[in-house]
């Protein structure tokens, strides 16, 4: 792998940039893996990177549809941070932020993981109730959360309004998560693809897999693919929003629901918005790209869907809270919308761990929030594939959850969706 | 007066309306009809930005939607401010004040600049290779200092002071474009008779033909033959007609947004005026005439003020009577660019010669150019250009069979203009999810298979010449017409004259140039200055897809999308990794077509028109006497009626005593209320509930709970009988649509078979509660034809007779643990029935109080409030509602997930009381509760606080929570862990307050 550095940049300057190399090769898939992750997204090209790097395992690849990263991993709104409110949410998510304060290091990639902050919006009792049993629960856990009044919100974003007469839902007070933040979505991606090169993983991409093929024993036995038979015995899903199609190809019925999510950005501007503003509520989330773009997230439509592209009311009630929210981002326009498929699980948190068929593992259900968990994702389900169970981060976790009724429901106790 | 560039005739500009104009605080004239870009073009300006990330000094390089360089602030003040905005289509008006983006301290001197210099280090993606040490340092230093280096235009300061509107519209036939396919299109189709809508961007139709000066149609100027068709389409009833409107986005189910700009022309918008209105417009059929945009070549310093489209040169001296410059290379690969060169001759401005890349140049246009004593020099390259903010001279070298460069030669000129051949316009087409087909011929992309009722017509399906664009435009206007159900439209034909139509011919990518290619700057982007070598050294690095291609380099996500940009990314991509176009695909079309106001989405939904506002037919009186409320939903609910100098502590204070000790009036109107009726009715109760219904007598209340299909609680209400087929239910405030919804799923698919109506009644009724030991003396003189005696109507039960004359439903059920009705009567009569019961109230010091108190009494009580002490994860035994489980019934929903092994254990979270030792002590909401509070976190936590408030008549803070295994803990001292402290509680029952129930049954 070739060193990035300030160093290298000015160094290979003088030869033109002629002598940088491809930053993760594009191999012919091989006729057989120790294991295979299905679904080249953040997830999946994490727990590749972890599973070479922290269980020795390289004769791995990553099966790719289309172009890694071309999932909801490049189209999310980048919304980082772990003050949800159970114990167990709050630890897995935790997990994931301390290596996100290390990721651009340990992957030799700026991943721009920025903590500007994270404010949640209060508009009623009942928002106020919610986040500061929060902010008790996550001071209990070790997770930094504060309590901010209407003035201490206005002092820390500025841009916001935060009430008075001309507000239908004045702000009461927020949640502040300092460490919280946003990353570059496109770098993760990138960053552990060419991290899990180099130690010698596979990544495949324009590569779908059609089928997951069982022995006798009922056990994972390979993988057809459009681009042929793979064998392998252990697989880890980690597919997203087509998570029940490739599970279901293995005849494990998920408990999962997808629907479309959307997200749009402005046109650039100078810096305007300096942290990451939520509100449930009224259903607004913005923050500022380092190009100058206002990122907001919308809702998901109603209806289940796999078309990628969502209704245009829900967008536009979306801009209605923005605007509501910055009034002087009015005159703002916005630049781009998209859509991506995001996969529901009846409690709103994920499912990582094992499955019922021996050899197939599965990481999906991280619905409208699974971007901020990428880096403790993939190291978990890299450490469910190679020990053959889960790390105790993410044993309460399982897919039996939904049966034996051991919900963690972030949903009910928050309503918070990123 | 209005500049030296200025044509002495021509142009569709009004010479009698001068108007002045500021550009980066001086001084300019133009004509009514200029857009700023040119009117600024008539004064010699060219130079109109800095590019985002060198901060190269840019000129205007196009006349129309796809402007990336020409980007500025206008505005007069902030709160009429809009960055970003492209000069080529801001229409000049009087006092227009424009000022140019992203440069310091000047357009003409911007430090900035030294990026430019520093450009070898700052290749594609150099960002993602650095600023990771010292890690703490990208936060600190590195991000601010990129950030402030990014982004263009300035966000306004201030609130904006426009208004926006918005309307839906219904029509069968949308005609996108009113260019010559779009008008003809809109003619078939109205003649048909069906309702017709035209939408254009431009503030005029006739898109391309505005600069159009040679051709005629059917015998008329092609401008006549606009106005024609115009006067033709607004005769009509059944069309409408929409100018200076943008078909932003096609969405699911031929639902089209439009961004219609109302004021953004005007010197003194009339108050009436929104500045946008936002349509959107549900079409039968689609028809799809936007038209072709054109490429730009990417040659070395092609960015350089003074280079520019070839027909947007060619629209500026025809439309807007300007010259964009003096003495003009032209560059080209496609026959369009020879036109230009004509008219611009024509128009006195001098051609020094016509670069053709192609070797064997031929056709119509190519020999009037050369008739007209153009020097044609085919097979030659632009290799560079020369100028600091105006280009001053072009290379130009003969291109080898292997992409040498020979013969080079300097050019003096001011202007360059440049034509790789068309690009038709599928962004709407593709966003549709119609299926784009590569068409090798014209080296672009063309629609292939729709997805929605929609057709293309025009040059936005590849069609060049303009008879055959009239042509399809009506064939397609009438096919979507006879689509939507009109026939009828007489064949017509249109005769076009005095056009040169040829095989136009085009070139995608980089033009050959002989020099150092990974030296040179050839942009394909021109706004976020992604260059030819910027997009190979991508594919170098792995980025094999267009998607990657495109986030790696930023190539195309511009604010112009990359419509001057994406094909050349994609040619330059092809032959980097040598492989076919189709085979690399193309980067997905979003919406918006161009940027919209957010603004215009959000409408008139601000301040109290963002949500309905709800309230009950008692708000005015409460708000008469003073009361604050709160927001619960969309609901304003009186949250408690202070008196002179009271704060809330004190007004709840008072209020609790009142009620506690006399009688308190509640409005409890926002209850959700649902009417259930029908043979079925107690089955579907039944099944709905944990409860059992089947015995409930008809003028019997019971307290009902409703379970999610996975065994939690998910709403609570009384119920009255009110018949043996008629239930009264009433639902949390909140939970209201939520339970009529999961009331109806279940009827709907899953019981069919059961004869029941529900209707939503909470509008229909409002509901004042009293309460209080003196409840029933208040109200007793008002009622007729209802004993209220205990014995005849115990706590509990329900009678239908008359209140002040009026029907009601008298409830006699208590939520605060005081002898109580609730008097149910239509809502139109609430009001008075309040006020008649308050008079008569007066003599036992009724109180109103609001939701806080209805808080504090019923926790001194131990009733819960669902999704206040219920959270999502709580089954009824949790919160002490087991006995309301019908243990004998057969099923319920949610029956099925109680009785797992889970939601036997001992050490759920159950539902306790609290007490602090000092009494006033007041547990905050939401507080964690542990055994040991020194541990170190992760702690370990046995649940929280869910309710806490001061007890006035308990003289003692009292607070419910939600502790594992909490009814074994019964005496039990824990800790409630707060910064710096642990506040100790002691663990007691549930309900603080007359436990034997006495009062309730007084
Ligand atoms: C609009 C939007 C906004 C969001 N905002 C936030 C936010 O602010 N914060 C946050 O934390 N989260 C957010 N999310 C959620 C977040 O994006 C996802 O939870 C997360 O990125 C999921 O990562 P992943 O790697 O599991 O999935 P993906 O990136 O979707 O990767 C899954 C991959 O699997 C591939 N695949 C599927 N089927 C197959 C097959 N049969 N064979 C091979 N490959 C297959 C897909 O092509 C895809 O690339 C948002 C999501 C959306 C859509």
């Amino acid at each position: 792998m070739q060193k990035f550095s300030g160093f290298g940049l000015i160094a290979r300057a003088f030869g033109a940039h002629k002598s940088w190399q491809a930053q993760w090769r594009d191999p012919e898939p091989k006729q057989s893996y120790d294991a295979v992750i299905v679904g080249g997204g953040g997830h999946g090209l994490g727990a590749a990177y972890y599973l070479a790097k922290e269980h020795g395992m390289r004769n791995i690849a990553v099966l790719e549809k289309g172009w890694i990263g071309g999932g909801n991993t490049g189209r999310n709104t980048t919304i980082i941070r772990s003050n949800y409110l159970f114990d167990e949410s709050a630890a897995l998510y935790d997990h994931a932020v301390k290596l996100w304060e290390g990721l651009s290091q340990d992957l030799n990639y700026n991943t721009m993981f920025s903590q500007r902050g994270v404010l949640m919006l209060a508009h009623n009792i009942h928002d106020i109730q919610s986040f500061k049993r929060h902010v008790h629960a996550n001071r209990a856990n070790g997770v930094d959360n504060e309590w901010l009044t209407p003035e201490e919100v206005k002092e820390f974003c500025p841009a916001i309004n935060v009430g008075g007469k001309d507000m239908r839902y004045p702000i009461l007070g927020g949640a502040l998560q300092r460490r919280g933040g946003t990353a570059r979505h496109d770098a993760v991606a990138w960053g552990f693809a060419r991290a899990a090169d180099a130690l010698g993983v596979d990544i495949i991409q324009n590569c779908e897999v059609t089928a997951i093929r069982r022995d006798a024993s009922g056990a994972v036995e390979a993988v057809e693919t459009t681009r042929g038979t793979i064998k392998t015995k252990k697989v880890g899903v980690s597919a997203a929003g087509h998570t029940s199609m490739v599970l279901d190809m293995a005849g494990v019925r998920m408990p999962l629901e997808s629907y479309p999510l959307q997200a749009l950005v402005s046109e650039p501007v100078k810096p305007a918005f300096n942290c990451v503003v939520m509100s449930n509520t009224i259903h607004a989330y913005i923050s500022q790209s380092d190009k100058g773009e206002m990122v907001i997230g919308a809702g998901t439509d109603a209806y289940t869907s796999y078309s990628q592209r969502g209704a245009l009311h829900i967008a536009t009630h979306t801009l209605d809270a923005i605007c509501e929210l910055v009034p002087m981002f009015r005159r703002l326009r916005m630049l781009r919308m998209w859509g991506g498929i995001v996969d529901v699980t009846p409690d709103r948190s994920p499912i990582l761990g094992k499955t019922p068929v021996k050899g197939l593992y599965v990481n999906c259900g991280w619905g409208t929030g699974g971007f901020k968990a990428t880096p403790g994702a993939g190291n978990l389900l890299a450490w469910t594939i190679a020990k053959d169970e889960p790390h105790p981060i993410n044993a309460p976790f399982t897919l039996e959850r939904f049966r034996e009724g051991r919900l963690i429901d972030e949903a009910a106790a928050a309503a918070v969706a990123h | 007066m209005s500049g030296a560039y200025r044509l002495p005739s021509g142009g569709r500009i009004n010479r009698q309306k001068p108007i002045s104009f500021t550009f980066d605080g001086k001084k300019y004239q133009g004509f009514e009809g200029d857009t700023l870009a040119s009117a600024l073009i008539a004064n010699g300006v060219l130079l109109a930005g800095r590019s985002f990330k060198y901060h190269r000094p840019r000129g205007i390089l196009s006349a129309g939607a796809d402007e990336p360089n020409a980007l500025v602030g206008v505005g007069r003040d902030q709160a009429h401010y809009t960055p970003n905005v492209r000069m080529t289509m801001q229409e000049l008006y009087d006092g227009l004040v424009a000022e140019s983006q992203n440069r310091w301290p000047s357009l003409m001197f911007d430090v900035g600049a030294i990026n430019d210099m520093l450009s070898p280090f700052f290749p594609a993606g150099f960002y993602y290779k650095t600023f990771m040490w010292p890690r703490k340092a990208w936060d600190a230093f590195y991000e601010p200092k990129i950030r402030s280096m990014a982004g263009l235009g300035k966000a306004p300061t201030e609130a904006d002071a426009d208004r926006y509107s918005q309307r839906y519209a219904h029509c069968d036939v949308l005609v996108i474009g009113g260019g010559p396919a779009g008008l003809a299109a809109a003619l078939a189709a109205a003649e048909s008779g069906a309702r017709v809508m035209l939408a254009d961007d431009q503030p005029e139709f006739g898109g391309s033909l505005l600069a159009e000066t040679e051709a005629t149609i059917d015998g008329k100027s092609a401008i006549d033959w606009v106005a024609e068709m115009v006067a033709a389409l607004k005769a009509r009833a059944n069309v409408t007609l929409l100018s200076r409107t943008q078909a932003f986005g096609y969405y699911p189910h031929n639902s089209i947004g439009l961004s219609e700009r109302l004021t953004d022309h005007l010197a003194n918008p009339p108050a009436h005026l929104p500045r946008e209105r936002f349509w959107t417009v549900h079409a039968g059929e689609v028809v799809i005439a936007a038209g072709s945009l054109e490429r730009p070549m990417v040659f070395p310093e092609n960015d350089r003020p003074g280079v520019m489209l070839a027909d947007s040169a060619r629209i500026y001296v025809n439309r807007y009577g300007v010259k964009p410059g003096k003495r003009a290379v032209v560059f080209t690969a496609h026959d369009g660019a020879y036109r230009a060169a004509l008219d611009l001759k024509k128009a006195g401005i001098e051609i020094a010669a016509i670069a053709d890349l192609r070797h064997h140049p031929e056709g119509p246009l190519v020999e009037a150019a050369k008739a007209a004593g153009i020097d044609v020099l085919p097979g030659t390259s632009v290799t560079g250009t020369a100028g600091r903010l105006r280009v001053k001279s072009a290379t130009l070298a003969r291109i080898g069979a292997d992409g040498s460069a020979m013969d080079e030669r300097q050019v003096e000129c001011d202007l360059v203009l440049m034509s790789g051949g068309i690009t038709p316009s599928v962004h709407l087409f593709s966003q549709s999810k119609g299926k784009l087909r590569f068409d090798e011929h014209l080296k672009a992309y063309v629609p292939g298979r729709p997805a929605e009722r929609e057709r293309s017509a025009g040059a936005c399906r590849g069609l060049y010449a303009l008879s055959a664009v009239i042509a399809d435009g009506f064939a397609q206007g009438e096919g979507a017409a006879k689509s939507a159900g009109f026939g009828g439209v007489t064949a017509r034909t249109f005769a076009v004259a005095g056009t040169l139509e040829s095989d136009p011919g085009s070139f995608l990518g980089a033009a050959p140039h002989g020099r150092d290619a990974s030296r040179v700057k050839a942009f394909v982007d021109f706004q976020n200055d992604v260059t030819a070598k910027d997009i190979r050294l991508a594919t170098r690095e792995g980025f094999r897809s267009i998607e990657h291609v495109k986030r790696y380099t930023t190539t195309g996500m511009a604010t112009d999308q990359g419509k001057t940009s994406n094909m050349n990314a994609l040619g330059i991509v092809s032959e980097a990794l040598e492989r076919d176009i189709p085979e690399i695909g193309l980067t997905t079309f979003r919406p918006p077509y161009t940027p919209v106001s957010f603004g215009a989405f959000a409408g008139a939904s601000r301040g109290d028109l963002f949500d309905p506002v709800r309230t009950t037919p008692i708000h005015g009186w409460a708000a008469e006497q003073g009361a604050a409320f709160e927001d619960v939903g969309i609901w304003k609910r009186a949250h408690y009626f202070p008196k002179a100098g009271e704060d809330m502590h004190a007004a709840v204070e008072r209020e609790c005593k009142a009620v506690r000790d006399s009688v308190g009036i509640f409005d409890a109107s926002t209850l959700g209320k649902i009417e259930v009726v029908g043979k079925d009715a107690a089955t579907f109760m039944n099944r709905i509930y944990t409860n059992a219904w089947t015995k409930l007598e008809p003028g019997r209340l019971r307290y009902g709970v409703m379970l999610r299909e996975d065994g939690f609680v998910m709403d609570d209400g009384v119920v009255g009988r009110m018949a043996d087929d008629r239930f009264h239910v009433t639902t949390t405030t909140g939970g209201a649509p939520r339970v009529l919804a999961h009331m109806e799923d279940y009827l709907q698919t899953e019981w069919a078979d059961l004869e029941v109506w529900l209707t939503s009644t909470t509008e229909e009724w409002a509901v004042i509660a009293v309460q209080g030991p003196n409840a029933r003396k208040v109200i007793e003189p008002l009622v007729e034809g209802i004993d209220l005696s205990p014995e005849a109507m115990p706590h509990m039960s329900v009678a239908v007779g008359k209140i002040c004359g009026v029907p009601t439903r008298l409830f006699r059920v208590s939520f605060t643990g005081e002898l109580g009705f609730e008097i149910n009567v239509p809502a139109d009569y609430g009001r008075a029935v309040w006020e008649a019961v308050f008079a008569a109230g007066k003599a036992y010091d009724i109180t109103p109080y609001g939701t806080e108190t209805m808080h504090v009494l019923r926790a001194e009580k131990g009733y819960i409030i669902v999704g206040q002490e219920t959270d999502g994860t709580a089954v009824p035994d949790d919160v002490g509602l087991g006995w309301a489980v019908g243990k004998a019934k057969k099923d319920f929903v949610g029956k099925r997930s109680i009785v797992r092994d889970e939601f036997q254990k001992p050490d759920r979270k159950q539902m306790v009381g609290l007490l602090t030792d000092v009494p006033a002590e007041v547990l905050e909401e939401g507080a964690q509760i542990v055994a040991d509070p020194k541990q170190p976190a992760p702690m370990t936590v046995l649940g929280q606080v869910t309710s806490s408030y001061m007890s006035s008549v308990l003289g003692h803070s009292i607070a419910l929570a939600m502790v594992k295994g909490g009814r074994a803990r019964l005496g039990e001292t824990l800790y409630v862990p707060m910064p710096g402290r642990a506040i100790p509680v002691k663990v007691v029952e549930p309900i603080f307050f007359d436990k034997e129930g006495v009062r309730l049954n007084g």
